[in-house]
Parts: structure tokens; sequence; C-alpha cells
């Protein structure tokens, strides 16, 4: 591929991300070369077709048609105007730190992608949105280069829903970082009423790869459906939350080892994050893709991954995340603001012993009931959540409702023992 | 999907600004019910974007140019 610095090769390994020995510009330069300025926008739009690269924010959305959309202004309800890149560094979601630790480690690929992404659909602006903690990275690889004064920095507050799309959009209008009315796409009307492309940080860093070095040496690592690497963070039983670039396609359990963590005593790994859902200890063979965790009703998500020890109810974990993600509503929705406390109120009461057999038929009738009525997925992200505990730990649940925890009893055993 | 059965139009929610006054659900009983908390509950579970048939239309208008809170608007595709 053209642009492709001459005395700079490619990183052979899954280091790919963090390839660079530190975050400062010479060691990115050195490690990667400068940004390739020959190739046309439709090139690169061309070359992330080619590469597979799916968006790392959660939704996994093809990247290459996110930017096709909002360069085109093809949309007829477009309001027009230059277009506006965000590179969304907000990372809500509590058990996430890849975002984080990019910004940190390798700002300048961020930079680049959104240098790029600008480059690619025309846009006149161009923002980086991140949490306060991140902020003075970025801003001193800005510092470092002379071709990024145009971005602009947004702090945004640290919330489970502020990284949601247009949330990061309402911020950076100066309102509140909460979701809107989802009834204009971001990409025809974003800030402002203009065509706005949206990315996850990792998701630009990416581009600033295969920018660089192309589609075919993307797709050389991972698989047809999930090719390249991902940034995954592991967390949970004794494990401070460690992030890894993983090849895409690898195991549940193989990411669960790469981060330093042991599945022997596991009972389930939160796939996804607090949206996510469980996989029971003997699927964690099951690779990390969307066609894979599909029969869990999981995805690869922003790569989550909460560890759940045997010896820890399920249900008492899911209750505590179900009541977070309830106190983090928006409270705009009514479905949502009313529906989830309640839903998280009588998981909350199962996983705390009560022995009403008729608890998780109450939890699936309000599951039902607030799915799909809100402006963004919280309700069904929480629902995911929920429901997905009521079927990984059926057992447990039959256990409480007999008066007992299996989680209790493992944890009695293996005291004794 | 024949032409027949692809909705006229569709009735958008804005869940941010509807606080279930429930004026909609009095007039599209046919479509729209109430939940425990008053807001709309759409009777085929179709969430925010309510499919309406040709006889629906002017009763959905009415909605729209009713809610208190201008949480509706009405789609056609």
């Amino acid at each position: 591929m053209s642009g492709m610095g001459g005395e700079v090769r490619p990183p052979r390994g899954a280091g790919r991300l963090f390839a660079a020995p530190a975050s400062d510009l010479t060691s990115h330069l050195a490690t990667f070369g400068p940004v390739p300025d020959g190739p046309a926008a439709s090139h690169l739009l061309d070359e992330l077709q080619a590469s597979g690269l799916q968006g790392r924010g959660g939704a996994a959305f093809p990247a290459w048609r996110k930017f096709a959309a909002a360069g085109s202004g093809r949309d007829p309800r477009s309001r027009g105007g230059a277009a506006v890149v965000v590179a969304n560094g907000a990372e809500g979601e509590p058990r996430s730190a890849k975002d984080a630790t990019l910004l940190r480690a390798a700002p300048h690929l961020v930079i680049d992608g959104l240098l790029l992404a600008g480059r690619t659909i025309g846009a006149r602006e161009l923002y980086l949105v991140t949490t306060a903690a991140s902020l003075p990275y970025v801003a001193r690889a800005i510092a470092e280069r002379t071709d990024a004064t145009a971005i602009r920095l947004r702090e945004v507050p640290e919330a489970f829903l502020s990284g949601e799309a247009s949330a990061v959009i309402s911020s950076l209008e100066g309102g509140p970082a909460l979701p809107r009315d989802k009834s204009r796409r971001l990409s025809s009307s974003g800030l402002a009423g203009r065509p706005t492309l949206l990315n996850n940080v990792e998701t630009l860093a990416q581009v600033a790869l295969i920018a660089r070095f192309g589609a075919e040496w993307f797709r050389r690592l991972g698989t047809e459906e999930e090719p390249g690497t991902r940034l995954v963070t592991v967390s949970g039983s004794d494990l401070a939350p460690t992030v890894r670039e993983v090849v895409g396609g690898m195991t549940v359990a193989a990411i669960v080892r790469a981060a330093g963590g042991s599945t022997d005593t596991l009972g389930a790994v939160l796939v996804g994050g607090y949206h996510g859902a469980w996989l029971p200890a003997e699927r964690l063979d099951t690779p990390l893709t969307g066609h894979d965790l599909a029969p869990f009703g999981a995805a690869p998500g922003a790569g989550i991954l909460v560890l759940l020890e045997s010896a820890s109810c399920g249900l008492k974990a899911s209750a505590a995340i179900a009541g977070y993600l309830a106190a983090q509503s928006a409270r705009q929705c009514g479905p949502c603001a009313n529906g989830l406390p309640r839903m998280a109120e009588v998981l909350e009461k199962l996983a705390g012993g009560s022995r009403d057999t008729a608890l998780p038929a109450e939890i699936r009738r309000l599951a039902a009931l607030v799915t799909g009525r809100g402006s963004c997925h919280h309700p069904d992200g929480t629902t995911r959540l929920v429901l997905s505990a009521l079927t990984v730990f059926s057992a447990e649940v039959k256990a409480h409702l007999a008066g007992g925890c299996l989680a209790d009893r493992r944890a009695r055993a293996g005291v004794a023992a | 999907m024949s032409r027949e059965r692809r909705p006229a139009a569709t009735l958008h929610i804005d869940w941010t600004l509807c606080d279930g006054r429930g004026l909609c659900t009095e007039l599209l009983p046919e479509r729209l019910a109430r939940d425990e908390w008053g807001y709309p509950l759409a009777r085929d579970g179709s969430g925010g974007d309510v499919p309406l048939a040709a006889s629906q239309l002017e009763a959905a208008r009415d909605a729209v140019a009713l809610c208190p809170r201008l949480a509706l608007t009405l789609r056609k595709d």
C-alpha cells in the first residue's frame, strides 16, 4: 500500500495497538511511521471495507459503513452542513478500562485515526471526548504535533450512559450528557444538525493502522468474522481490571488466562459488560465472536469480561448490577425510570432469599414490559443481563426458592476442604 | 410482506418527552394500552415505533396534535 514508511515494518505479533515502546510522538513515528497522506478518501473506505473492521464501542457496526454514511450526505433527511467527527473515549462502563489505557499508552494512534476520519469524510470539526482522568494524556500528545491543532478536546462525566452516542452529542452541544430520542440518525443529523461520524477511540486507532498497513495485513490475525485484534478488559474475582490486546476469535477461557486470571474456580463470566450476558463456566471455550456468543444472548461488545467465582452467587451479583443500572437510568423515559428499579428490586428479593415462587415470572414480565421502550438501549441492555441471569443461574433460582444457595454451599465446602 | 399488510404509517413515541398523560391511548385504543405507570404500551409489543393501519391515521393525527408533551410524530415510509 502506498504511503507506508520505508524503514517501518508493520507490527507482526498480536501487540499492534501497543506496539510502540512509549506513548510519545517519537516512539509512535519510529514504530508506525507517519500518517499516510497519499491514499484518496475512497481508498481508505475501500481498505476499511476489505478489513472487516467493526466498531469497538459495543455495537460492532461495520466501520466503513458508518464512514460512508456520514461522508455521503445521501440521506435525504440530512440538513447538510460540514461534517463532524467525534472520537468517543467516554467509556461509561465501570468494568471497561481499554479506552483509558489506549489513550494513555497510544494517544497518537487515536489522533491519527481521528485526522484520517476527518479527511475521509471531509469534516471541518474534530472532537475527542473523554473523562477528566484521560484528558491530560491526549492534550500532551496533541501538543507534540503540528497537524492536530484542529482537534477539540472535551470532557464528559463518568456515568454509565455518558458514552452513549446521542449523549455525547448532547454534551458537545452544551446539554446534559444524556441520551436523546433517536428519530434522526447521527450520520445525517448529529452535532448541531450536521452529518456526524462518532467512533470509539479504539476503532479510530485500528483505522490508523489499516490506513498504514492495509486490510490484508489487518486480516492476517483473527478470524473471518472477527478479523484483527481487539482490546479487552478482564476483571472480577481477585483480578484487578486488566487490559489486553487479543487476537479476534480467541476463546473466553484463553482471554481470561491471557489477562492473568484462572478459570479453575469460575462459576460464570459476564461477557459484554453490564449490558451483557452470562456465559456458564462449562462453556468458557466459546470464542469471543458475535456468532458463537449469540446462543447466550451475548456479544463481544466493548470487550468486557467480568469473572464470577463459583462460590459467589450469580443471582446476588446480577442483582447488584441491576441495582446499579437502575440507578444509572437517565430518568428521562418513563418505562425505564419506573421499570428498571422495579425489576432490580424483584431480582434483589430473589437473590436475598425470598421463597416467593412468583418472582421469576414477575421479573420476566417486567423485562418484557420495558424492552424497546426507551430513547436508548439502557432498558434493553439491563433486561438482557437480568434474563441471562435467570437462564444461566436457573439451578440457583431453584435453590433460592427452596431456601438455599448453591454458591454458599460451594463456598462452605471450599472452606471445609 | 404484502402491500396490504404494510403499515400506512408509524407513530413514533419520544420517550424522553412522554410523561404518560394518556391522551394517545384514548384516541388509539386498538393500538395503545397503558402500562402500570400510565405510559403508552403498544399492544403488538412494537416499543416506541407503532405501526398504524390507514384507518387509524386520522386518530393518530389527532393524537400528535393533542399530545400535551409534543412527544408524538407520525412517519410515512
